[in-house]
């Protein structure tokens, strides 16, 4: 038998983080993606307990300015791309340079540096994700996904996914359900 | 998740691809690491006594011995490779092939461009793409490409 689930990454991390934190006994507040405030200092024996815990579920403590940098971008990227949220009409880049108080630039620059593809590439890599699984595991139809991200025409969609992936949202659907049954199947 | 080191296969038959595939990974701005095997049967092996698994392997599908077809549903079969992306390449134009080397289970196919210039940026680009779905953990079962 297979089912097939949907997660929320954001939503996993950050129930991870309040019962490890917690459990060490220290005041924290999350604040945004992948950031936390401690109000007071914490001994270096319970950080480096913590650090070793949250290692086994692949979360690291970063401390270089531009990889915190690049986690806030991804962390932005990310919280408007989920499912059920719908997209800010304003253009990215203002969004990013606005909510990061930072040049557009420099921003633009730290993320290739680290991510090795510019900011523009990753999100339509990220919104693609998104279109399969809205199309697999919500079977939404391509004018309903088109609408839902605010893309200006089904064949906009289906453009981009072609020229993301090489293969047309019907054939991608077509190999992808193909697989699902053949695993079923075993 | 953080990883230090990119740890590449590529199973390949053919001395003077084997030195292209070298070459274009140099080029990487990711520090990787490459292990070559010559034929699918001594990828098969290479492969089933790896520990920790390599994180993308290219494989070409004409190869003497074992077809990197073969060696692909072989992989697939098995629960332990399923986070290895596999990247399919080839020279062979039949149609059909692209659709049936992804149905099989092939993150990415290749099909071999004429100037070695574009194959180069295409193995550049697929790494990165592959890196992402590493660093972010993003979910592999729908991860296709094809060129």
């Amino acid at each position: 038998m297979n089912i097939n689930f949907r997660y929320n990454i954001e939503q996993v991390c950050r129930v991870i983080l309040h019962e490890k934190i917690s459990a060490l006994n220290i005041d924290y507040r999350i604040t945004n993606s992948g950031s936390v405030y401690f109000p007071h200092n914490i001994c270096a024996h319970k950080f480096q307990e913590l650090k070793q815990e949250l290692s086994n579920y692949g979360i690291e403590v970063i401390t270089d300015q531009k990889s915190i940098l690049v986690q806030k971008i991804k962390g932005l990227i990310t919280s408007m791309l989920t499912p059920d949220s719908t997209m800010p009409l304003v253009k990215i880049s203002s969004f990013l340079s606005d909510s990061l108080n930072e040049n557009y630039r420099s921003i633009s620059q730290a993320f290739t540096d680290i991510c090795h593809m510019s900011i523009e590439s990753f999100i339509i890599l990220r919104k693609t994700e998104l279109v399969k699984q809205l199309l697999l595991n919500e079977n939404l139809s391509l004018t309903e996904i088109s609408h839902r991200l605010q893309y200006s025409s089904v064949a906009h969609l289906s453009n981009q996914f072609k020229n993301s992936t090489g293969l047309s949202p019907s054939t991608f659907q077509k190999i992808a359900t193909g697989k699902r049954k053949a695993k079923m199947l075993n | 998740m953080r990883i230090d080191e990119l740890h590449i296969v590529l199973a390949e038959d053919d001395k003077d691809d084997r030195l292209f595939f070298k070459n274009a990974f140099k080029g990487l701005k990711i520090d990787n690491r490459l292990t070559v095997c010559e034929d699918g049967m001594a990828l098969m092996d290479y492969l089933n006594d790896a520990e920790p698994l390599p994180h993308i392997l290219f494989l070409d599908l004409n190869m003497p011995g074992k077809h990197g077809l073969e060696c692909l549903k072989e992989l697939r079969a098995n629960d332990r490779f399923t986070d290895l992306s596999i990247a399919i390449y080839t020279s062979l134009k039949s149609p059909g092939l692209a659709e049936d080397t992804l149905l099989a289970g092939a993150n990415i196919f290749i099909r071999k461009p004429n100037d070695p210039e574009d194959l180069k940026k295409i193995l550049q680009e697929v790494v990165y793409i592959n890196w992402q779905y590493i660093t972010d953990g993003l979910n592999k079962e729908h991860f296709m490409l094809n060129y």
